[in-house]
């Protein structure tokens, strides 16, 4: 009698796709509800019970990339009638369209804090990984283990010390600074990641390319990168989440020209009322680099996030 | 294509010493085998001609040039690997091109040579397959074509057959030595496998625990070995060793043990203690006779010949004798060794002592 593995049987099968579909739907219907209610009037946002059939409507999008004034009947005759659909809608709320919000302004610098440290993470990142699974360095060990230290407490525990440095050094509320604090809290994460994946390349290939005629740097980046590019992109992904995301630094250190999206999201709260549509839509559109991102880079996930316990 | 030569070459990793004091002469145009068992120091010897190691002491010549310290991209070699690494990420053509991008040669010209190359190793067809899906020996030519294709100044072949199955391997070797007599390269071959040395080499050295014991063309390493150890490690079923206390005069042309009087060629030193009387299977005869006696404990058939496992008054022994013999376990009988082949060895240091018949290929090497 063999214990190998053996074909699941049917109720297996079942009682394990059961828990999948449960997962999925657990996980699944707040990002559904979020999505439904960027679409949803604010009444039927708030209503209780609450409404799962409604009447879609663009006001929220338009009240999240919108700043409104409130206008008197006067001034709505005088401003004529409405000339695009976005000003149809805020008229219904009796509101007239003063000009755009800084939603874009602050979604762009996501953007560019959020991928720009990670691409720095991953530059730094790799080198250092190769570096530490490569080369003889003095004290490697103390050092991979002083790296891991950084991530030993919450990062925001020295947001004080940060602050009063960046004060000093002038990155307050800067996209460099941004992009320097996300890169520093990643990087201790995204070498021993990364050096777990190059560990598992076999150092043969490099020495081939070494013999083929390339210099050492070549063969890092024209046979080791390729190789590592599983691990690169779940790495990858790793750090922009974690920048993407980012809140409690976003909120101390940046005020006007680099806030990122999630500090601006919970001001739209306060304007005009509890504004949940123009939130949800906020955060809707929040959702969907990351989600093309990982789309992207998805064929390399599955072997990625077993962080290289499965060897083809 | 080249001469190499190492002087006193030395390698420590840490406080292990791999290889100590290593020196030999690889001829142009040798098919030349580093051979000795797992952890012997050869395949670091060879990574360090290679440049993929560099030498903690002592003197790396290619070509004339002395070339220790210098990287492996300028030193103008080829190496092999045991699990041939090719890159994953590129086909069979580019592998096999890489070596010339590296150049700067111009496509059309690499697009030529891959082809020529390709068809000296029969392997054209394959060219634009992704290299994950090939067999074995496959992969073995494609990891050849990478080598050959910009011709140069030596080849570094680490067990390179090591990953083959045995069936095949044989087929390899055979084209491997083939394709060597085809373009006269220096060749540095790695292996633990003293029958494929012995096959494929034009000289052999054998290396233990980092130091070379012997060094020289195959059958004179295999008549006169100059330790125990290389008298063991080559030949199956190895050397016989006969142990015994006595004395060996230098000029002697005879050595005594058990009673008994053995011709060996004359003696050019002289020891007495503990000796070995050293004696391929091949060369014992069994000679009814003889007054040197054993008992047959065993007896493997192997076609043509047979080998016959003996237990003496020294040792155990196995001899090899045609198959026609007829012998029974149990049977006792008298022990002829050839005179002309007999090795004496000092016990305790496992030298071999100088006699006539192994003096010129002991003082060369």
């Amino acid at each position: 009698m063999s214990f190998s593995v053996t074909e699941p049987t049917k109720g297996t099968k079942w009682f394990a796709g059961i828990l999948v579909v449960a997962y999925a739907v657990v996980t699944i219907i707040p990002l559904l509800w979020i999505i439904a209610t960027g679409f949803k009037s604010p009444t039927d946002s708030i209503a209780y019970p609450p409404v799962v059939v409604f009447e879609p409507t663009l006001e929220g999008y338009v009240n999240l990339f919108t700043d409104r004034t409130r206008a008197t009947a006067q001034m709505l005759e005088e401003a004529g009638p409405p000339t695009t659909w976005y000003d149809e809608i805020a008229r219904e709320r009796g509101t007239v369209i003063s000009g755009p919000s800084r939603y874009g302004e602050r979604f762009l610098n996501s953007i560019i804090i959020g991928f720009g440290s990670t691409a720095l993470c991953m530059i730094l990142g790799t080198m250092a990984a190769y570096a530490f699974s490569r080369f003889k360095v003095p004290l490697k060990d103390d050092l991979l283990f002083f790296i891991l230290s950084t991530r030993m407490m919450p990062p925001i525990a020295v947001a004080i010390p940060i602050f009063l440095m960046f004060r000093n050094l002038g990155l307050n509320d800067t996209h460099l600074g941004m992009i320097l604090l996300y890169t520093a809290v990643n990087l201790s994460l995204s070498v021993w990641l990364l050096k777990g994946f190059i560990d598992e390349i076999p150092t043969e290939y490099e020495e081939a390319a070494l013999i083929d005629g390339y210099t050492r740097f070549q063969a890092f980046y024209k046979v080791v990168l390729p190789q590592a590019a599983t691990g690169i992109a779940s790495t990858a992904i790793f750090c922009l989440i974690f920048a993407w995301n980012e809140y409690a630094f976003a909120v101390l250190l940046t005020s006007g020209t680099a806030q990122t999206a999630p500090p601006f999201i919970p001001n739209i709260i306060g304007v005009n009322g509890k504004d949940w549509p123009a939130v949800a839509a906020g955060a809707t559109i929040f959702l969907v680099p990351v989600m093309v991102f990982t789309v992207l880079l998805r064929k390399h996930l599955l072997r990625g996030i077993t962080f290289g316990a499965v060897r083809k | 294509m080249a001469q190499i030569r190492i002087e006193n070459v030395r390698k420590d990793f840490g406080s292990f010493t791999a290889v100590q004091s290593s020196s030999f002469t690889v001829e142009d145009g040798e098919f030349f085998m580093l051979l000795g068992p797992s952890g012997c120091g050869k395949t670091t010897t060879l990574r360090m001609m290679a440049g993929l190691e560099l030498p903690t002491k002592g003197e790396i010549y290619i070509d004339g040039e002395e070339v220790g310290m210098k990287p492996a991209s300028e030193r103008d070699i080829a190496f092999v690997f045991q699990m041939f690494a090719l890159y994953p990420h590129l086909n069979v053509r580019k592998n096999i091109s890489y070596p010339l991008k590296s150049q700067g040669m111009p496509s059309a010209a690499i697009k030529q040579k891959v082809g020529e190359i390709a068809e000296i190793l029969g392997i054209t067809d394959i060219l634009d397959r992704p290299v994950g899906g090939l067999s074995g020996g496959d992969r073995q030519r494609v990891a050849l074509g990478r080598a050959i294709v910009r011709d140069p100044k030596a080849f570094f072949m680490d067990e390179p057959l090591g990953a083959l199955d045995a069936e095949f391997r044989e087929h390899m070797s055979e084209e491997l030595r083939a394709l060597h007599d085809r373009m006269n390269a220096t060749t540095v071959y790695v292996t633990h496998d003293q029958l494929e040395a012995m096959q494929m080499g034009d000289k052999i050295v054998v290396m233990n625990h980092g130091v070379v014991e012997q060094f020289g063309v195959p059958q004179e390493i295999y008549d006169w070995p100059a330790t125990k150890f290389v008298a063991e490690f080559i030949g199956s079923p190895p050397m016989n060793f006969l142990e015994f206390h006595g004395m060996a005069g230098s000029g002697e042309t005879s050595v005594s043990f058990g009673d008994t009087s053995f011709e060996m060629p004359r003696l050019l030193d002289g020891d007495s203690g503990a000796l070995t009387f050293g004696v391929r299977p091949e060369h014992i005869h069994l000679d009814d006779s003889a007054p040197y006696r054993g008992a047959v404990t065993a007896v493997e058939y192997l076609g043509t010949t047979q080998i016959i496992t003996m237990d003496t008054m020294n040792g155990t022994i196995k001899v090899r004798t045609a198959s026609s013999n007829t012998v029974k376990v149990g049977d006792r009988t008298g022990l002829h060794f050839d005179p002309r082949t007999v090795t004496l060895f000092n016990a305790e240091t496992g030298k071999a002592l100088q006699s006539e018949a192994n003096a010129k290929v002991l003082t060369h090497g």
